[in-house]
């Protein structure tokens, strides 16, 4: 079986985000860059998959140079191979244009089973990509996944469980499928000091459009049909009303205000 | 771009032929773009029987629904739904098509998307017409809610989005007001749908947050599990849904559905009440939008109370309590 991880750079979601707002580009000065959070759960259950069915893992990013940090990352978590797609040209992706190039380097990467993507990224926030990337490569599309039950390479079979609103959806889907996953559905590793000196000391190869064989004018800013024409911080939210006295008479005038925004049935 | 495409197009979401009153609020949100445009606001469904579905679009505002019935629609299933809603696309071409950012609404527009390889914007905020170039502008909160991005497809139609729940107020129901309805066939084989459901279990503890008016939320200050009950019978009491920073559920006190911040739900409730939370940037950007923030905490230099309408300094297991024997006395319960 072969699986593919989809995983992004993001900015640390510990930090302070700075934008250079005239601009609308991000201060990457000083600011740490980090594997999208939602990501390591799909690379762990692609680990984890491998340990139980035996199974190839490719860990596939897009990006600038910089991204390969995340591939090494997953290097030293024990993915197989990873695949780097770096062209000046995919900057300013948007999430169809970011799909049709994950989607041409799966299909150049080639026979794969199973492609495993976190629920969305913490910069753009979207969480489209995966459902896009399974209608354009005509694979099984499974979201919110907080479960694989069963991975049946043989008789291309997945089945898993779907956290959707009210309850678990319990879905079988044919092989091959895009799947992704939720933050809870299991506990990602940490490398050790002897994945990490050996994933430092791999050649990472980058692929550009040409590589991959997508069209220029699909790719990048020029392909992207959506963009972002402004961006601003959200009004300030001023502090409020600090209650005073003890512990009754703050829990009473509390009582008062809540019950005066007549929300509480 | 030619102008064949007209009006604004609402999804109607259902669970195996069954809508809630939510099923139908973007008919609201559309019918103030449709307005805005001079078009009409139009409903599509696809389900096994959308007889019924249709007509109640009609009393909320819908001047036509568009329908496709057929058994291999009885439950959502993406390839099935977003084949179905191309058809209709390609032939009716609506100008803007609006979704709710439900996993069904995201999980069809991703897919229809990708199929009409059009733009997608997502989670939306706020929505409004632009004036020079008639597009729809779209808000919607990035880096979790730290900053906010206007998008806008002036490339391709239609203009498809996702909405954010509850943001834009509910269509009147008028049962006077009727849509017409287009009914078009479609099918598809069930191997080109790739899915099947084997299951649904009605989850015990639903937590539906996004669309809960009151969250009760707990973080690290609550200090292990035994203190969300405490969390939990506020919640209780005040008909509300239970919440979590990320240091609670990462300590394992609580399971990740209760996750409010930028790697758990973006929440917008009336009445956000914070325990034991200090306000870690990752947590604010989830619920700053809430309408009215309590935050009840020992230390009286946490960040929250700067974001907070009212600010309890004290612990939480002497508040919380209190809080729950007042409300009872003073509601009448």
């Amino acid at each position: 079986m072969k699986i593919v991880v989809c995983i992004k750079q993001v900015p640390d979601t510990e930090a302070e985000v700075k934008w250079d707002l005239p601009k609308g580009t991000l201060k990457r000065e000083g600011m740490d860059s980090i594997t999208n959070p939602f990501d390591e759960f799909a690379l762990e259950e692609a680990l984890l998959t491998k340990e139980k069915y035996d199974a190839e893992i490719v860990a596939l990013t897009m990006g600038p140079d910089k991204a390969v940090d995340v591939l090494r990352n997953a290097l030293a978590l024990g993915v197989d191979q990873v695949c780097h797609v770096n062209d000046a040209a995919i900057a300013g992706s948007d999430t169809l244009a970011t799909s049709y190039i994950l989607g041409k380097a799966i299909e150049k990467i080639g026979g794969v089973d199973l492609v495993l993507c976190g629920k969305q990224a913490t910069d753009g926030n979207t969480g489209s990509v995966s459902g896009e990337l399974a209608t354009r490569l005509g694979f099984s599309q499974l979201t919110f996944v907080g479960k694989i039950e069963e991975v049946d390479a043989a008789n291309k079979k997945i089945k898993v469980q779907r956290g959707i609103e009210g309850g678990i959806e319990t879905v079988e889907g044919q092989l091959p499928a895009v799947v992704s996953v939720l933050k809870g559905i299991n506990e990602p590793r940490l490398p050790n000091l002897m994945g990490i000196r050996k994933a430092a000391k791999v050649q990472i190869p980058a692929w550009d459009c040409d590589a991959i064989g997508a069209a220029k004018d699909k790719v990048g800013a020029e392909g992207s049909h959506g963009k972002v024409v402004e961006l601003t911080t959200p009004p300030p939210r001023s502090a409020g009303e600090m209650l005073k006295g003890e512990i009754d008479e703050m829990a009473s005038t509390l009582v008062d205000k809540l019950l005066d925004l007549k929300v509480i049935k | 771009m030619a102008d064949e495409y007209k009006d604004v197009w609402v999804y109607i979401e259902h669970k195996d032929g069954v809508t809630t009153p939510m099923s139908y609020e973007l008919l609201g949100a559309g019918k103030t773009l449709a307005d805005a445009l001079g078009s009409k606001v139009c409903a599509f469904v696809i389900g096994e029987n959308t007889d019924e579905i249709a007509k109640t679009a009609g009393h909320y505002g819908a001047s036509t629904v568009y329908a496709i019935d057929g058994a291999s629609f009885k439950t959502f299933r993406p390839a099935a739904f977003a084949k179905a809603a191309a058809t209709l696309v390609n032939k009716f071409k609506p100008d803007i098509l609006l979704c709710r950012s439900t996993t069904q609404g995201q999980d069809l527009s991703s897919a229809l998307a990708g199929q009409l390889e059009v733009g997608l914007g997502s989670d939306a905020i706020n929505l409004q017409i632009d004036d020079a170039s008639k597009a729809v502008k779209l808000t919607r909160a990035a880096f979790g809610g730290n900053f906010l991005a206007t998008y806008m497809n002036t490339k391709s139609k239609p203009q498809m989005a996702t909405v954010r729940p509850k943001v834009f107020p509910m269509p009147q129901l008028d049962t006077s007001k009727n849509a017409e309805v287009v009914k078009e066939s479609f099918s598809i084989a069930e191997d080109d749908i790739r899915t099947k459901i084997l299951q649904f279990a009605q989850s015990e503890t639903s937590v539906n947050l996004v669309e809960a008016d009151i969250i009760v939320s707990g973080g690290r200050g609550v200090g292990g599990s035994e203190g969300f009950s405490v969390v939990k019978a506020l919640a209780d009491a005040l008909g509300g849904a239970m919440g979590a920073s990320r240091a609670a559920v990462d300590s394992g006190w609580i399971p990740y559905e209760h996750q409010v911040g930028q790697t758990g739900k973006t929440v917008k409730p009336k009445i956000y009440i914070a325990c034991g939370i200090s306000g870690a940037i990752q947590h604010l950007a989830g619920m700053r939008t809430s309408d009215c923030i309590v935050a009840i905490n020992k230390d009286a230099e946490a960040p929250i109370f700067k974001i907070a309408s009212f600010g309890v300094v004290g612990d939480y297991k002497q508040v919380v309590p209190k809080l729950i024997e007042i409300f009872k006395q003073k509601a009448g319960k």
